[in-house]
């Protein structure tokens, strides 16, 4: 049906759909003007050539990894943009007035939020941290397929690119930031913003299912000699358990969006309510991905603190085959919670108990992560950093958070909070006070390894503690709504609720935590500035304890000049007890640069845009593309350089001299 | 000293602010909502077993170990305690083991399919979530209402429940807990009030750009009341299958209406149009079948 009628050049595409409306065309015009401001900058240094050549065509990890941040980060402040617009709305609608945005622009706002935090930021910094550090870590040159690596980190940022055309041309998906059908099917929701979220998440989701692929790869094939399973570290555990929930979760996730794309392009009926569709049946399909998606996201989080309690407490991490059984315990478990996404659907009692009581057994193997690291601390030499300050503010709001998790996990209890703000401050204390601060703490961490210099230490406490109290105020309020039966996604309230403080205290919050982001921003411009001042001149500005430590700051781009042997955990810590050897260098093979993966990107969004617009004209182009492509990289048989010996010797010269030693 | 009087002074704010508010959860109306409240405070305070520890361990490991406390003892090596391990494992687990149980019985107990027993006999009540409004049809009294509702108290209320187009979800917190509507599903709820007032009932689930319209009032009031409502809503306009059509097109923050029954077995036809002859719904297992009825 919506195959024949829309047969037109440009398909459904035409002038209506660029925005009209004030705060629509502003979103649009920050957008292109960002995007246009950097193109002039690059244009104006004449360096988008340089781009092109060192960052966009590279296969090396490190750099994939920092541009996996970057992306994360633009998108954080997009996010929070929404958040105040969201906030805005809620603090002003109320009575008669219906505040600053209409219903359908309101839960445009708020899918793209969910979507964009999720996807592009949460998913973006947990990529951009294990592509930076998880080579270094287990001892190795570079990841198992680095060019597929490429592709991964190009298809996420098509994913990206596309959540924001949609600002600019259409509209996004107002259904949620999951999308449940009947209402994402083509009846209630006729507009192309549906299929912007499905075909923005299909491709980014491919990427991450490929990246799944490298990673584990590399965790099980490219370990340093010496390194058995048990001696990794728990970083690269934590990764190993997120990146299984990929491998397998992630493929649900691609048939489920192809499966409701195929309802609403050609007509089918797999999730309609009619013809025999069945919507519960995407509901089970989306959330047998989404919970362990879920655990995806926090398992790395989990990693980079069990690294940053263990490093600045000066001590081993305590009871590491407890921490490891507790992450494999987690990985399995999150397999078999869907359900309680859902217990008011109205499966009967022995279900909705059976997920209701797996869901609390996944607090066991949390509770014990918790105690093992709190027990690191003990008798430990404990150093408050700003990566420990992220850290100890995760214990509190996550803690807090995970009671509340367990409340609902109670299915009599969740028929009372689901789909209320108390659900969504849930949620969020999980998943900031979780995932965005780990990831913060990491990046704070593993900054001078990359960049060769520190991040100012007082401007990174005044970010976390605008984080940390902006977070309680913007939460705290949402509880409290959500026991007043305040249900989430409300564009409008009457004034006699008396909501209203509440929601104002919950805008407070916000504003705190963009100034959070605001002194984030300024620590990375004054630490710039000041890099002379923070030099990471020993490649260990930590006292670190794990093999990334052992190479010098900025990681040369063959990260190791010599492959290190582990013979315990915590591999550098001992190596620095014992006497240093002279190195004996010898050739590296390294991956040259390949501009096919943004090819594969370009064609990638091609095929995306068309399908979209129903632009069926260039939907075979972009397939095809992307298909040649991987021919065209097959067939090449001279995908790797040789540094010679003594280049690194040299280059490993050069290294201890720019740090004022003599080798 | 001024920290804690600053704490003191939040909680009196709160506390003022929250008192002269309807806090729906914790301010039950009915049985299944008081013994959700009662659920939820007995888990708060278990879990405080494992919390309080949690926090107290933070806070003074974190102070005595500070690295510029040299005095404290400093074990690098230290890495394994197999009773303190234990302890952390077992704790939570026995925990867990008096959560489920309690989750196990009171799923069973609270489960929105379970009638209430009562001296009344039930008013049966079919809930439809149209775009965007509740309409409440009660087939064995001949009236229907939008928006609104009104019932006695002290009388069991057997809800069915669904759509005539996106998923919603019906929740009157203070009388218990919600259920989703779904188009060409019927679902259950059972509630009771026992005590008279004007309850909000919402959808808890987005379903299009009228949803934040979707609430009503649940009146609770004495039989005399509620009589007197009948014979008004009985005399009202008519809801017939034409009337019907016109309410079911899509429109926003209706006011509540109330309607004398007309059109029998609209319940069923509203179901029939997504799963009636024809339809590949038919002949699906037995067990989503049960879920119809």
């Amino acid at each position: 049906m919506g195959l024949l009628s829309s047969a037109g050049l440009l398909g459904k595409l035409n002038l209506q759909a660029i925005p009209h409306d004030p705060i629509t065309l502003g979103g649009a015009l920050s957008v292109v003007g960002a995007g246009g401001l950097i193109l002039l900058y690059l244009l104006y240094t004449k360096k988008l050539g340089w781009l092109y050549r060192n960052w966009l065509t590279t296969l090396d990890h490190k750099k994939i990894g920092v541009m996996y941040i970057i992306i994360a980060l633009a998108m954080l402040t997009r996010g929070m943009a929404d958040v105040m617009l969201l906030r805005t709305q809620q603090a002003t609608s109320v009575g008669s007035s219906h505040g600053i945005l209409d219903a359908n622009h309101f839960q445009q706002i708020f899918s793209a939020h969910g979507t964009i935090m999720i996807f592009f930021v949460a998913m973006g910094l947990m990529f951009g941290l294990i592509n930076l550090i998880l080579p270094l870590h287990i001892g190795a040159r570079d990841v198992a397929f680095p060019f597929l690596n490429s592709v991964s980190f190009w298809l996420f940022a098509v994913g990206m690119i596309l959540i924001n055309v949609s600002l600019v041309i259409g509209e996004f998906s107002a259904a949620g930031w999951l999308s449940y059908p009947p209402l994402s099917e083509l009846r209630l929701s006729p507009g192309v913003g549906v299929d912007y979220w499905l075909w923005s998440l299909q491709i980014a989701g491919l990427g991450s299912l490929l990246s799944g692929v490298n990673f584990l790869t590399t965790i099980l094939k490219m370990r340093a000699p010496g390194m058995t399973l048990m001696r990794m570290p728990m970083f690269v555990w934590s990764v190993m358990g997120s990146m299984m929930l990929i491998v397998a979760a992630f493929p649900i996730l691609t048939v489920t969006l192809l499966l409701l794309s195929l309802d609403r392009t050609v007509g089918m009926h797999f999730f309609t309510a009619d013809m025999g569709g069945n919507p519960m049946m995407y509901v089970n399909l989306i959330w047998s991905w989404g919970h362990p998606e879920v655990y995806i996201l926090i398992l790395p989080a989990f990693g980079v603190f069990s690294e940053v309690v263990s490093t600045f407490s000066r001590k081993r991490l305590f009871g590491y085959t407890s921490m490891v059984v507790a992450i494999m315990a987690i990985t399995v478990l999150s397999f078999v919670v869907w359900l309680h996404h859902f217990f008011t659907m109205g499966a009967g009692a022995n279900v909705n108990s059976f997920f209701g009581i797996m869901t609390m057994v996944i607090a066991i193997p949390t509770g014990v992560k918790l105690f093992n690291w709190i027990f690191t601390m003990y008798r430990g030499r404990i150093h408050f950093t700003t990566p420990m300050l992220w850290f100890m503010g995760f214990v509190v709001l996550f803690t807090i958070g995970g009671m509340a998790g367990v409340l609902l996990a109670v299915p009599p209890i969740d028929f009372q909070l689901h789909n209320s703000l108390f659900l969504v401050a849930h949620f969020h204390m999980m998943i900031i006070g979780g995932v965005v601060f780990g990831y913060f703490s990491g990046l704070t961490y593993w900054f001078p390894k990359i960049f060769g210099f520190k991040l100012n230490e007082r401007l990174g406490a005044y970010a976390f503690w605008c984080w940390a109290v902006g977070f309680v105020l913007a939460f705290t309020p949402l509880y409290i709504l959500g026991l007043m039966g305040a249900t989430r996604r409300l564009d409008h309230y009457d004034a006699s609720l008396g909501w209203r403080p509440l929601f104002v205290v919950a805008g407070v919050g916000a504003l705190t935590v963009i100034a959070g982001i605001g002194f984030q921003i300024l620590q990375f411009i004054v630490s710039i500035i000041q890099r002379k001042q923070n030099l990471d001149t020993t490649g260990d500005p930590w006292d670190g304890r794990t093999l990334e430590w052992s190479t010098p700051s900025p990681v040369p781009v063959y990260n190791f000049a010599v492959t290190p042997v582990v013979t315990s955990r915590d591999a550098f810590w001992e190596s620095k007890k014992l006497p240093k050897l002279a190195p004996i260098y010898e050739d590296i093979e390294l991956p040259k640069n390949s501009p096919l993966g943004i090819y594969i990107g370009g064609f990638s969004f091609i095929f995306g845009f068309g399908v979209i617009w129903h632009i069926w004209s260039i939907v075979p182009v972009g397939l095809l593309g992307v298909i040649g492509c991987i021919i065209i990289r097959s067939m090449d048989d001279h995908t790797e350089y040789v540094l010679t010996a003594a280049e690194v010797e040299q280059m490993e010269y050069r290294n201890h001299k720019l740090r004022g030693k003599t080798v | 000293m001024v920290m804690a009087f600053g704490v003191l002074a939040l909680l009196g704010i709160v506390g003022f602010y929250l008192s002269t508010k309807t806090v729906a959860v914790l301010s039950p109306r009915g049985p299944i909502a008081a013994q959700e409240k009662h659920l939820i405070i007995i888990a708060v305070l278990l879990m405080l077993i494992v919390v309080i520890p949690i926090f107290v361990l933070l806070g003074v490991i974190s102070w005595r170990y500070r690295a510029s406390n040299t005095k404290a003892r400093y074990s690098p090596d230290w890495e394994h305690n197999r009773a303190y391990e234990a302890i952390w494992w077992t704790v939570p687990l026995l925990l867990i083991i008096s959560l489920s149980v309690l989750a196990w019985q009171n799923t069973h107990r609270l489960d929105p399919t379970r009638t209430i027993s009562s001296v009344n006999k039930p008013i049966r009540v079919e809930a439809v979530a149209l775009r965007w409004k509740w309409m409440f049809i009660y087939p064995d009294l001949g009236v229907a209402s939008v928006n609104y509702m009104q019932f006695p108290t002290d009388t069991p209320l057997d809800f069915k429940v669904t759509s005539d187009g996106a998923m919603n979800s019906l929740w009157i917190p203070q009388l218990g807990g919600q259920i989703y509507a779904m188009a060409g599903m019927s679902t259950q709820l059972h509630l009771l009030a026992d005590q008279p007032g004007s309850y909000r009932g919402v959808s808890a689930n987005i379903s299009g750009k009228g949803f934040a319209g979707m609430h009503f009032q649940a009146n609770a009031t004495s039989r005399y009341e509620f009589d007197k409502w009948l014979v008004h809503a009985q005399s009202a306009q008519p809801l017939t299958m034409t009337t019907y059509a016109a309410l079911a097109q899509p429109s926003q923050y209706n006011s509540p209406a109330t309607y004398s029954l007309q059109a029998q077995g609209l319940y069923d036809t509203i179901l029939e149009k997504f799963t009636g002859p024809g339809s590949a719904m038919h002949g699906m297992d037995t067990e989503h079948m049960e879920m119809k009825q």
